[in-house]
């Protein structure tokens, strides 16, 4: 995707597909010399594969980013604004494409900032470095007398002998390095970062003119559907394509059990596909979402210790209340109000694939693998991706386009039905947590011993200050493996939201256990001092005072570390024993994530965070029966609507002595347990799986 | 049965030549190249394909284009007028009540709609009204916020 300012690059290198605001690179220049560099694995060490400064001056930033609605395009380009000192308008964003850009591991775990961050950061800050070099070459005024801003490199005692970056740029590649690297500015020196500039993006959004993969459309292009099975693991017996071949217009395509149609219009399609009839054969289901946590428990996989200090049984012996307890998480879908949509065009030995993916490299391989093409041959492009929450890291939607223009030999554009979404999605999985814990008579925690199963472990340490910890994750939490009747991956904050949801349920449990407020027996038990700040802060906005506990007046609280993101959040709920149901007022949320590069941005994160999360606290969760989705669109999948939404305040705590961290993902896991403990302060009631259904809150009544 | 539809689309009199049992979405899609109302659901209940027709929000996935003869249609790509932002397309611009941005062709024409018959609704009217209408990323407040900005704007009688 290349958006902003349309004047930045030659126009002779570029060809006009789309409407205003966007354009793809079609003839390949010297433009790439730079972004060839440090692919696979790492991010280049070049700083000519992040940036370009043509003469008038426009600087191009390149990333293997995509932008999913979290706003990257405004944060990667104050990070290079920054260090290379021009100024933020001037900086226009190509994000994920395999071609211009760096690689990149994907867009992924709250981490663009935080790992993406430094590596562009280094790179204006070494661009800026060189372009004054090369301007007290051109001024013949010496190094120390020349300073750089807002894309100008000026004498300091004689401004008026000055030269634009563009000049000296040119556009090209700048063949200079530094043998010693700058530092990166302070926090406290930031001009472009630490302020809330506009995203470019809202005004192709506002008016319709934002394309996502979907909305591309090329000459000649058909619209693609393939033949579904009803359930994961069924296999094809018998099929009859006739009806469909009726169709004017229709071609029907089949290799094997793969079974398309292709039309020029995409509802034609549709329809025809509903024509074909299928035989199948069906798995015997092997277990239900009753069954699942049972399975899960009895699946034996490799085990790890996470962390391990002290001494379990010395624990054990000084406690004077012991706990035992597992925790339940369901699968959850991702389920983007954009479908997985690409459009494929294969050109004999090369292809080039538009596609809303999470992970443009890696996207590129998958797609050549499937129809035996060199990776390097196939470019993709990431126009804007209408949200992804870690599902859209898959793309078989793109092998299926994929495939269909290679036998047709034409463009093919797939974009999947609700059913399909659904169906398709690898879940957030299924999971269990078990643990058992002590407390002294002091209300001291002297052991903790935990098990996650299946659910990966992230946020799986015990952030409290145990002397006793055992903590040891079986299975892993993608690909399908294990109990899994269908595949399984990453879902806004992978791991996380299970691990969370049991551990500060279970530290709510034993301060219910003897009667402490749930805020007074954390800090009895926190040493790490940016967590009691950040706790603090979250008391303090959200006006928590001190009660026994259950206080009846449906107050809830969590704390929690994510990739070195802190958060603190509370919340008010309103709960109906009578009815299990469940209001939430208000929620506070207090996050640590180091210097803050765009204030409105982190703060739409958070909040967005809260609201989805909401989704599987109360009602998310997928029903099966087998390789059998019965939750196929948004009537029976139910996500949080404009009447959930809470009152929300965010406290965005500022911490210079960190580096910057991730946003977007950290205030979305402490929600399970957020809202599952001011349920229990309300009623007394204690769920111990998500989510927390009026029947399951009946039931534990 | 093909047929030839005619109607107003963004101001301009335009006339379809297919099967008028097609819902509109599609024709709106890819006969006709508007692509600013999406493909969400197909069955009417996430609201990204909203458009207006004489003046209502409509699900154009679950209406046919032979229902559209001599109707109005506006779409997203038709609201703002000369180069000129509509006050919604600038309150959702000002409020940041755009996240990924698939939805909001369809929140900002239903708000369209409801400022259309109630120019100055409450938070609590504006909720029930955007309440058929999903957003993933959870903007939800922004929208409601963006919506009232704009109802301000359009009663002080700038547009």
């Amino acid at each position: 995707m290349i958006t902003g300012n349309e004047n930045l690059l030659d126009r002779r290198d570029f060809v006009k597909l789309l409407g205003p605001g966007i354009y793809f690179l079609f003839s390949v220049d010297e433009l790439l010399q730079g972004q060839q560099q440090g692919m696979f694995g790492r991010y280049p060490e070049d700083f000519n594969a992040y940036l370009r400064i043509a003469e008038n001056g426009q600087v191009t930033c390149y990333s293997g980013k995509v932008e999913l609605g979290q706003g990257v395009i405004a944060s990667l380009a104050q990070m290079l604004a920054e260090e290379l000192e021009v100024s933020y308008d001037s900086v226009s964003m190509v994000l994920g494409d395999t071609k211009l850009c760096p690689w990149d591991p994907g867009t992924n775990g709250s981490r663009s900032i935080k790992n993406f961050g430094p590596a562009l950061r280094a790179a204006g800050a070494e661009a800026r470095e060189v372009l004054i070099e090369m301007a007290s070459e051109y001024l013949k005024v010496p190094v120390d007398r020349l300073v750089a801003s807002e894309g100008v490199v000026r004498d300091k005692s004689d401004p008026a002998k000055s030269v634009a970056y563009g000049m000296i740029a040119k556009g090209k590649t700048i063949e200079r390095h530094l043998e010693k690297k700058p530092a990166l500015k302070e926090p406290a020196d930031f001009k472009v970062c630490g302020r809330s500039l506009p995203r470019v993006d809202f005004l192709d959004k506002v008016t319709g003119k934002a394309k996502f993969s979907g909305d591309i459309v090329l000459d000649n292009m058909l619209h693609g559907k393939v033949l579904r099975p009803p359930a994961h693991g069924a296999k094809l017996k018998a099929v009859d394509v006739s009806a469909a071949k009726e169709i004017e217009g229709i071609r029907v395509l089949q290799d094997q059990d793969f079974v398309g149609v292709v039309h020029s219009h995409p509802d034609v399609a549709e329809k025809a596909l509903a024509l074909i009839k299928a035989d199948y054969e069906l798995p015997p289901p092997e277990a239900n979402d009753e069954t699942i946590f049972d399975r899960i428990l009895k699946t034996e996989a490799r085990e790890s210790v996470v962390e391990e200090k002290g001494d379990l049984a010395q624990g054990d012996k000084k406690a004077v209340h012991k706990f035992e307890a597992s925790y339940c998480t369901p699968y959850v879908a991702h389920a983007a109000t954009e479908t997985h949509s690409a459009v494929v065009r294969v050109d004999g030995e090369s292809a080039t694939a538009w596609v809303g993916t999470q992970r443009p490299f890696g996207a590129d391989a998958t797609i050549a693998r499937a129809i035996g093409l060199q990776s390097d041959n196939v470019r993709v492009i990431t126009p804007y991706v209408g949200g992804g929450y870690g599902g859209k890291s898959q793309i078989g939607q793109a092998v299926q386009a994929a495939r269909l223009s290679k036998m047709t030999g034409r463009p093919v554009q797939v974009v999947w039905t609700r059913e399909e979404e659904f169906f398709y999605d690898t879940f957030q999985p299924a999971a269990v947590v078990k643990i058992s814990s002590g407390l002294d008579a002091s209300n001291r925690i002297t052991f903790w011993d935990y098990h996650v199963l299946f659910a990966g472990n992230r946020s799986s340490e015990c952030i409290y200050d145990v002397p006793n910890v055992r903590t040891v994750s079986r299975g892993s939490s993608f690909g399908g493996e294990g109990p899994h009747p269908f595949g399984t991956g990453a879902w806004r904050g992978p791991g996380s939201n299970t691990n969370i949801f049991a551990r500060e349920s279970h530290i709510d449990m034993m301060a219910a256990k003897i009667g402490a407020d749930p805020l007074e027996f954390r800090l009895a038990n926190l040493a790490d001092e940016r967590m009691v700040r950040v706790l603090k802060a979250a008391a303090e906005k959200f006006g928590w005072e001190t009660a026994k506990f259950p206080s009846g007046r449906g107050y809830g609280m969590v704390c929690l570390d994510y990739l070195d993101t802190y958060v603190v959040a509370m919340a008010e709920v309103e709960a109906d024993k009578e009815s299990g149901r469940i209001r939430v007022e208000r929620i506070v949320c207090a996050q640590d994530m180091g210097p803050i590069i765009n204030p409105e941005g982190a703060r739409m994160q958070i909040e967005g965070g809260i609201i989805m999360g909401l989704g599987y606290c109360l009602t998310e969760e997928i029903h099966f029966n087998g390789g059998e989705i019965k939750d196929l669109n948004y009537a029976s999948y139910r996500i949080p609507r404009f009447s959930w939404i809470p009152e929300i305040e965010t406290v965005l705590v500022e911490n210079h002595d960190v580096a910057p961290s991730g946003c977007g993902e950290p205030p979305i896991v402490g929600m399970g347990a957020l809202i599952a403990n001011a349920l229990y302060d309300a009623t007394g009631v204690r769920v111990q799986r998500l989510p927390l259904t009026p029947e399951r809150i009946l039931a534990n009544a | 049965m093909e047929q030839t539809i005619r109607f107003s689309l963004n101001n301009r009199p335009v006339s379809v030549t297919t099967d008028v049992d097609r819902a509109l979405l599609w024709v709106l899609r890819t006969d006709l190249k508007l692509t600013g109302a999406k493909f969400g659901c197909g069955l009417g209940q996430c609201g990204v394909c909203t458009v207006i027709i004489n003046s209502e929000a409509v699900r154009s996935c679950q209406y046919r284009v032979k229902d559209v003869e001599g109707k109005e249609v506006l779409t997203i790509e038709g609201l703002a007028r000369n180069g000129t932002l509509h006050p919604l397309q600038k309150a959702f611009m000002e409020h940041s009540a755009v996240q990924c941005g698939f939805c909001t062709p369809g929140m900002i024409l239903e708000g369209y709609s409801m400022l259309a018959k109630n120019v100055e609704p409450s938070r609590d009217e504006i909720i029930a009204m955007m309440d058929r209408h999903l957003c993933r990323c959870g903007t939800y407040p922004r929208i409601v916020d963006a919506v009232q900005t704009a109802a301000s704007e359009l009663k002080g009688g700038k547009r």
